[in-house]
C-alpha cells in the first residue's frame, strides 16, 4: 500500500517551518517525531487526558486527535515555545515550581498551555471558573490543588494583584 | 540553617516546567520495531491455534510470535526482593505468553512491525481458536466447590489463607450484654491511573540485552527478566528514566521480559512495547478487590470487647504480589483498635480478572473503608458520638507490636483527630447539619488509618548508595530506591546536604536515572520507604564519606581529623569554626596530587530491621443532593503523622494527590466487567471515572511532627497513607448527612439510588404502581 | 498514527459534495474527536476519508434574511458558547455545549458532528430537539432542509444521503423557536467534566406577556431512548397552565410516558428513570425562572 504524503507549513513556536507527513499522522506524531517536541506527552490518544495538548491560533486542543495535515497554515506553541531564548521560564513555569504543582511531570506540560491559554485572556476568572477552564487534564499525582495555586497566583500577579491563600 | 525540614523547590522541577525531561518514550531510537500484543477475547480458556499467516502477510510486519512459541520457564512479576528461601518466594505462574488464558485480555501472541499501523493490523489479522472454559469473576464463588480452576497448583483457586488469633473469641463474646454489629464491606477493582502508560524498549548490547523501562524498581526487573529468559542476572541491563507515575503498577515486573525476549527473536534490533491506556488497565496490575466480613462485641460503655474479620482477596488471573496485601491488610485489625479476643482470617483467591497488584496504600484503603465503615457503625449501634468512640479505642500512645517492634511512641491517633477536627470545625458543624431534613442535607465524618513504613520483618530491607565527590566540591548521589515522581531526589538531595555538611541541597547531584550496571542495588520506590530507608544509608555512606574527606584535609593541613569537622561545604576547626579548607580546594587539591591523587569516594549498604508507624486521618464535610443522588465534596482534611518532614511542601503535595484517590475510591472508580463474558466494560478514561478538577474541593494537607525515633532524620512513611482513609471518611459523613450507611464503595450516583431507594429516601410514586 | 487507507481534503462546499460523490465510501471527518478515536480502536480502521476541516466558510453565526439564527455546522462548541448572538437569542444551547467533554475537546468538536453521529447522548442534541432545529444539507441538488426530529433516523444513523452528496452544512434555529423563550439544560454525569451525559434534559418555556401562564412549553432528553426525543405528554401538561410546583410535579412525571431509558452497565433504566422526571422538574424551574415568572 503507498502512503500519502504532504507538506504542511505551519510557525510552530515561533519559527515557520515546513516538513513532509505522513498523512495518517497525528499533530502529537508529528511535533514529536518530526521536530522532537517531546514535551508534548501521550497519555490517553484519544482526547480524555489532555497530556498532548498544544495551543494552535491560541486555542488549546488535543494533538492527539488532530490531522497533522490541519496544521497547514497554523500557529502552534508547544511547552518548548514558553522558554525564552535565553532559558528564562515563563511567569507560569516559575509558579509551578514555587507552588509544588509538579510531580511527576507527565501532565505538567498540556496544563502549562492551557494555563497559558487563561492567563493571555489578561482578566480575572472566579475559582469556578479556572478549574472548568483547567479540567481538561487529568492529574494522578498533585489532587490539582497546587496546580490551582499556580495559575491563580500567576492571573492575580498579571493584574499587578498578589494573592495570600 | 538545615538543609533537611525546607520547602526546597525540587531537583527535578525546572526541567519538567520546561518540558525538557526524559520519559522513556523520549529516548526512543527511531528505528525500534513496534512489538503489538494480541490480547485474548476470553475470560477462560485455551488457546487451540493461531492462525498467522494474514498478519505475516502485511507490509512491515517483521515477525508474528505467539504463545507456542515462548520458552517454558514459568516466573514471578512481584517487586519483591528475592529470598534465598524458596518457601518465601514469590509465585513463579505466567509465561511471556500463555496458552491457558487466565483472563479477558491474557497475552497470547505478538506482532513486531516496522511500523504502528503494521503492527496493529498484524494484531486484528491474526486468527485465533479457542477451547472454552467457565470462569469465575467473584472472589467467594471462586472458593465454591466444583468452581472453574485457574492453576493447577493452587486447588481451589486459594493462593494463600492466614489468619491471626488472639484471646479466646468463642469465649469472650459470651459476654452478657454484649451488642453485636456484623456486616459485610465490598470494595471495588480499581486501577493506578498514572498519566504516562507503561512502556519499555530492549535491543541487545554486545551480547547482552538492555531494556529502558518505565518502572519503579529497576534491579528487581534485571532479576525477573533473567529468570524469564533463562539467563544470567548479569547478561541484563535495565535503565530507569523519568517515569510519569506508578503508585505501584510499576512496582510489577510488567512486559520488560516479554520485550527483551521479542529482541533476541529479530537479531537483537530496538524492540518496544507501548501499553495503550486500555492495556494500562487491564492488562499491567489493579488493586485488589477485598470483601470483609465484620463481626465486632461491643460493651455498653462503649469498648470493643472481641472482634471476627475475614478478608476475602481477589487475586484475579496471576499471583503477582499476592497474599502480601491481604495479609497486610488483615494485620492492621489487631492493631488500628486493639482488643483482647481476636479472630482474623484471609484469603487471596485467583478469579478470572486481571492480575491484581501493589496499588498505593498496599491493601490500607480497602481495610480502612471496611474497618472505618464499622467503627463507625459501631458508635452508632452504641448511640456514641463517632469521634468520641474513636478517641477512646483507637490504639494507644506505648501499644507495642512484637512482630513488627513497632512501638506507638506518640499518641498519633488522637493528636491527629483533634487537629482534624479543628480545622473543620467538627463539634458546631455536626450540630448545625443535625438540623438538616430536606432534599439536600450535610454531612461530616471522619476515619482513621493504621499504616507501617517498608517491608521489614517480612521482606528484606536493604538500600546502597554512592557518593562521589567532586571537583566543585558538589557531591554526585546514586542510589536505587527510584524517582517516581513523589519527590524523592528531593529529599535525598536535602538529606545528602544535612548529613555530609554541604551548604545548600543543590550542591547535590543526584543521579536520577538508574542504571542497574552502575547504580548501586536498592530496591526501588513501594511501601512508603524511600525516604525512611534511604536515610539510613545515606548517614551511613555520609559518615564515610566524611571521614574521608576529615582524613585527607587532616594529612594535607597537617591537623587531626578528630578536630575537624564539615560545615557549609567547608572543612573548619570544631574549636573555633574556622575554615581550613573549602571542600572545592580538597577535592581539587587531592585529585591532581601527583603522588596520591585520590577521588574521595564512599560507598555503603545499609540492612534495616525496623519499622515505623504511620498514622493519620481523614474529616470531611459533604452536602448530599437525596432526589439527584448526587454528592458534592465541600471540604476535606487529611492530617498525618509521618515524623520530622524532610520537605513540608513536597509532603503536602503528596498528601494532596493520596486525597485525590482516595476521593476515586471513595466515590467513583471502579473497573467493571460484564458477566457474560468477563470482558472489561470502562478501561479508558472517559468510562473509568476520575475525579477531575472540578470534583475536588480544596484539599487540606496537615502535619503533626513527632521524630520518629528509629530514623536517622527522624522520619517515616508518607508515600502510601494519604489515600488510605479518604474514602471511608466520605463514606461516614454521607451517613451522617443521611443517615444511611453504605458498605460499598465506589459511593457513585447508582448505588445511592438503590441505597435511598431501600431506606426510603427516595420513593418512584410510579414503581411502586407495577 | 492513524490507520487510514486514504485522505481528501475539501476545500469548499462544493469540493465537498464533489469528493463525497467519487468517494461514497468514505468517511466524512470534521473536528475528528468521534471518527480518530474510532479509527484507532479499530472500528474504522483502513478507511478513507474527507476531511471538512478546512472549509472555513462552514463556520460561523449569523441571523440569515429569514430571521434564523443560524450556526455553520463546523463551528466548534467553545465559539457557540462565546458567540454574542448565541448568548442572546438561545444561551441554552451555548451552555449546553460547553457542558461537553472538556475545554479541548470543545475547541475541536463541531456542532456539525456532534448532530451528524446520530448519537443520544450528544450534549446538543436534545436542546436542539428541545428549540426544533432545522438541520441544513448541502448536494448536488442543491440545499434540503428537515426538522431535527426527522433528521435523526436511528442510533448512529441520521438522514444524510451519501449517493446525492450531502454534507450537513448548518444547523438553524428559527425565530418562532427562539422568540421569546427561555430555557435550561441539565446534564447528569458521575463526575463535573471530561463527561459522557448519564442523561440530558432541555426544557423552554415561552409565558404569556404577564408571565402567569406557560403559553408553550417544550422538553427534550438525550439518552432517554436510541436518539434523542421529545417528550409530548409532559409538554401537553405545561401547556397553557400556570407555572406552579405542583404543575412541574404532574410535569415531570409525565415525561415517563415518552421517555424510554435502556438498562446498561452506563446506568440502570430505574435509575436513569427517576433521575429525568427530577431533572425535568428542576429544569422547567430554572426556565420560568429565567423567562422571568416566579413559581407558585
Amino acid at each position: 500500500m503507498s502512503v500519502q504524503y504532504k507538506v504542511v507549513h505551519c510557525n510552530i513556536n515561533g519559527r515557520a517551518v515546513e516538513r513532509t507527513v505522513d498523512v495518517r499522522a497525528s499533530l502529537t506524531d508529528m511535533l514529536r517525531n518530526d521536530y522532537s517536541l517531546t514535551a508534548v506527552k501521550k497519555g490517553c490518544e484519544v482526547g480524555e487526558c489532555g497530556a498532548c495538548t498544544v495551543l494552535i491560533d491560541g486555542e488549546t486542543f488535543n494533538s492527539c486527535i488532530y490531522l497533522a495535515i490541519w496544521a497547514e497554515g497554523k500557529h502552534i506553541v508547544t511547552l518548548e515555545g514558553l522558554i525564552s531564548p535565553e532559558g528564562e521560564l515563563s511567569d507560569i513555569q516559575q509558579a509551578f515550581i514555587e507552588e509544588t504543582a509538579i510531580q511527576c511531570g507527565f501532565c505538567t506540560p498540556g496544563f502549562l498551555l492551557t494555563a497559558k491559554e487563561i492567563l493571555d485572556a489578561d482578566r480575572m476568572f472566579t475559582d469556578d471558573e479556572l478549574r472548568k477552564m483547567l479540567s481538561g487534564h487529568l492529574c494522578r499525582c498533585t489532587g490539582y490543588e497546587n496546580i490551582f495555586r499556580a495559575v491563580k497566583k500567576t492571573m492575580y500577579r498579571r493584574q499587578g494583584k498578589e494573592i495570600d491563600f | 540553617m538545615r538543609k533537611v525540614g525546607q520547602s526546597v523547590a525540587r531537583v527535578d522541577a525546572f526541567d519538567k516546567a520546561a518540558g525538557r525531561t526524559k520519559y522513556y518514550e523520549d529516548r526512543m531510537p527511531a528505528n525500534a520495531l513496534y512489538v503489538r500484543i494480541k490480547h485474548a477475547e476470553k475470560a477462560h480458556a485455551f488457546v487451540k491455534s493461531i492462525d498467522t499467516s494474514a498478519a505475516s502477510a502485511i507490509d512491515g510486519v517483521v515477525k508474528v510470535l505467539t504463545c507456542f512459541d515462548v520458552p517454558d520457564i514459568p516466573f514471578p512479576t512481584a517487586g519483591h526482593p528475592w529470598s534465598m528461601d524458596p518457601g518465601h518466594q514469590d509465585v513463579a505462574d505466567r509465561l511471556l505468553l500463555n496458552r491457558h488464558v487466565r483472563y479477558f485480555g491474557d497475552d497470547i501472541a505478538v506482532v513486531i512491525a516496522e511500523n504502528e499501523v503494521a503492527a496493529n493490523q498484524g494484531v486484528r489479522a491474526l486468527q485465533v481458536e479457542y477451547e472454552e472454559l467457565p470462569f469465575v469473576l467473584d472472589v467467594q464463588k471462586a472458593m465454591e466447590e466444583g468452581a472453574p480452576q485457574l492453576h493447577e497448583r493452587f486447588p481451589g483457586n486459594v493462593l494463600k489463607h492466614t489468619d491471626l488469633r488472639r484471646g479466646n473469641y468463642a469465649e469472650a463474646i459470651k459476654e452478657p450484654g454484649l451488642i453485636k454489629v456484623e456486616k459485610w464491606y465490598d470494595t471495588p477493582t480499581v486501577q493506578h491511573c498514572h498519566i504516562e502508560n507503561f512502556g519499555c524498549f530492549a535491543y541487545e548490547e554486545n551480547g547482552r540485552i538492555v531494556v529502558v523501562t518505565s518502572t519503579q524498581i529497576p534491579h528487581i526487573v534485571r532479576r525477573v527478566v533473567g529468570q524469564a529468559l533463562g539467563r544470567p542476572w548479569g547478561d541484563i541491563e535495565i535503565i530507569k528514566p523519568y517515569i510519569g507515575g506508578g503508585f505501584g503498577n510499576k512496582q510489577d515486573v510488567l512486559y520488560e521480559p516479554l520485550c527483551a525476549w521479542c529482541s533476541t527473536q529479530v537479531g537483537g534490533r530496538c524492540v518496544r512495547v507501548d501499553c495503550s491506556r486500555e492495556e494500562t488497565f487491564v492488562s499491567n496490575r489493579v488493586r485488589h478487590a477485598i470483601r470483609f466480613h465484620i463481626t465486632t462485641w461491643l460493651r455498653k460503655e462503649g469498648t470493643i470487647a472481641a472482634r471476627k474479620v475475614e478478608c476475602y482477596s481477589n487475586q484475579g488471573a496471576y499471583a503477582s504480589h499476592g497474599h502480601s496485601i491481604a495479609a497486610k491488610c488483615m494485620g492492621s485489625f489487631g492493631q488500628h483498635y486493639p482488643c483482647d479476643h481476636l479472630e482474623l482470617d484471609s484469603w487471596t483467591v485467583f478469579t478470572n480478572r486481571p492480575a491484581a497488584g501493589a496499588m498505593r496504600g498496599y491493601g490500607m484503603p480497602q481495610a480502612s473503608f471496611a474497618d472505618e465503615s464499622n467503627i463507625e457503625d459501631c458508635a452508632a449501634a452504641l448511640g456514641m458520638d463517632p469521634y468520641k468512640f474513636r478517641m477512646m479505642n483507637v490504639m494507644p500512645k506505648d501499644f507495642h507490636d512484637a512482630f513488627s517492634g513497632n512501638t506507638n511512641y506518640f499518641d498519633s491517633f488522637r493528636l491527629c483527630l483533634e487537629k482534624g477536627a479543628a480545622y473543620i470545625d467538627y463539634e458546631r458543624k455536626k450540630k448545625e447539619f443535625a438540623g438538616d431534613t430536606g432534599p439536600v442535607r450535610r454531612g461530616i465524618g471522619m476515619a482513621t488509618f493504621w499504616y507501617n513504613t517498608a517491608v521489614y520483618p517480612i521482606s528484606l530491607e536493604t538500600s546502597s548508595n554512592r557518593m562521589l565527590l567532586n571537583l566543585d566540591g558538589t557531591v554526585t548521589f546514586q542510589c536505587g530506591e527510584t524517582e517516581i515522581g513523589q519527590g524523592a531526589d528531593t529529599a535525598y538531595a536535602q538529606m545528602v546536604a544535612e548529613a555530609v555538611g554541604l551548604s545548600s541541597y543543590k550542591d547535590v547531584r543526584v543521579k536520577s536515572c538508574q542504571d542497574t550496571d552502575i547504580t548501586p542495588t536498592g530496591l526501588g520506590a513501594y511501601a512508603s520507604r524511600q525516604t525512611y530507608v534511604a536515610g539510613f544509608a545515606i548517614r551511613q555512606t555520609a559518615d564515610l564519606l566524611r571521614g574521608k574527606i576529615l582524613a585527607s584535609a587532616a594529612a594535607r593541613k597537617e591537623l587531626t581529623a578528630e578536630d575537624l569537622d564539615v560545615v557549609d561545604s567547608c572543612v573548619v576547626l570544631k574549636s573555633d569554626g574556622s575554615p581550613v579548607i573549602t571542600l572545592s580546594e580538597l577535592a581539587m587539591t587531592a585529585q591532581y596530587d601527583p603522588v596520591h591523587s585520590e577521588h574521595i569516594t564512599a560507598e555503603s549498604t545499609y540492612t534495616i530491621r525496623s519499622n515505623a508507624y504511620s498514622f493519620g486521618c481523614t474529616f470531611a464535610e459533604v452536602e448530599v443532593d437525596i432526589p439527584m443522588c448526587k454528592v458534592k465534596i465541600v471540604n476535606m482534611v487529611n492530617v498525618h503523622d509521618c515524623g520530622s518532614l524532610i520537605n513540608p511542601a513536597l509532603a503536602a503535595a503528596q498528601v494532596h494527590g493520596g486525597m485525590s484517590m482516595a476521593i476515586g475510591f471513595g466515590l467513583s472508580e471502579q473497573l467493571l466487567f460484564d458477566e457474560k463474558t468477563g470482558k472489561p466494560l470502562n478501561n479508558n478514561l472517559l468510562d473509568y471515572k476520575l475525579s477531575t478538577f472540578m470534583d475536588h474541593p480544596h484539599l487540606e494537607a496537615q502535619f503533626i511532627e513527632n521524630p520518629e525515633p528509629t530514623s536517622p532524620f527522624g522520619t517515616k512513611a508518607l508515600g502510601e497513607p494519604p489515600t488510605c482513609s479518604g474514602a471511608p471518611a466520605l463514606r461516614n459523613a454521607i451517613y451522617n448527612a443521611t443517615g444511611v450507611a453504605i458498605d460499598r464503595n465506589p459511593i457513585n450516583p447508582h448505588v445511592l439510588y438503590e441505597e435511598f431507594s431501600r431506606a426510603g429516601l427516595i420513593r418512584d410514586a410510579w414503581k411502586e404502581e407495577t | 498514527m492513524y490507520d487510514i487507507k486514504a485522505i481528501y481534503e475539501a476545500e469548499s462546499v462544493e469540493d465537498a459534495v464533489e469528493l463525497r460523490l467519487a468517494h461514497p465510501e468514505a468517511q466524512i471527518i470534521a473536528g475528528g474527536s468521534d471518527v480518530l478515536v474510532q479509527i484507532r480502536e479499530g472500528r474504522r480502521a483502513g478507511k478513507e476519508l474527507i476531511s471538512i476541516y478546512g472549509i472555513d466558510a462552514m463556520r460561523g453565526v449569523s441571523i440569515d434574511e429569514e430571521d434564523n439564527l443560524r450556526i455553520g455546522s463546523l463551528t466548534s462548541f467553545s465559539h457557540i458558547t462565546n458567540n454574542p448572538l448565541v448568548k442572546k437569542i438561545c444561551p441554552v444551547l451555548g451552555e449546553a455545549v460547553d457542558q461537553i467533554g472538556s475545554p479541548q475537546i470543545r475547541n475541536i468538536g463541531t456542532i456539525g458532528g456532534n448532530t451528524c453521529n446520530g448519537v443520544t447522548s450528544a450534549d446538543s442534541a436534545s436542546t436542539l430537539h428541545a428549540w426544533e432545529a432545522i438541520i441544513e444539507l448541502t448536494g448536488k441538488n442543491g440545499i434540503r432542509r428537515l426538522p431535527i426530529k426527522d433528521f435523526y433516523i436511528k442510533a448512529g444513523t441520521v438522514d444524510i444521503r451519501a449517493e446525492e452528496g450531502e454534507i450537513q452544512t448548518a444547523v438553524l434555529i428559527p425565530k418562532e423557536s427562539y422568540e421569546n423563550t427561555f430555557g435550561h439544560y441539565i446534564k447528569y454525569g458521575l463526575r463535573n467534566a471530561m463527561e459522557i451525559a448519564t442523561l440530558g434534559c432541555s426544557v423552554n418555556v415561552r409565558l404569556s406577556p404577564d408571565k402567569r401562564v406557560i403559553e408553550r412549553c417544550r422538553i427534550a432528553y438525550g439518552v432517554a431512548g436510541p436518539v434523542p426525543m421529545r417528550a409530548p405528554s409532559a409538554e401537553a401538561v405545561a401547556n397553557g397552565q400556570a407555572p406552579t410546583m405542583a404543575l412541574a410535579e404532574a410535569f415531570s412525571l409525565a415525561v415517563l410516558e415518552d421517555i424510554n431509558p435502556r438498562d446498561s452497565w452506563r446506568a440502570a433504566k430505574a435509575f436513569r428513570q427517576h433521575i429525568a422526571v427530577e431533572m425535568a422538574k428542576r429544569a422547567l424551574i430554572e426556565s420560568v425562572k429565567r423567562a422571568g415568572g416566579e413559581i407558585a
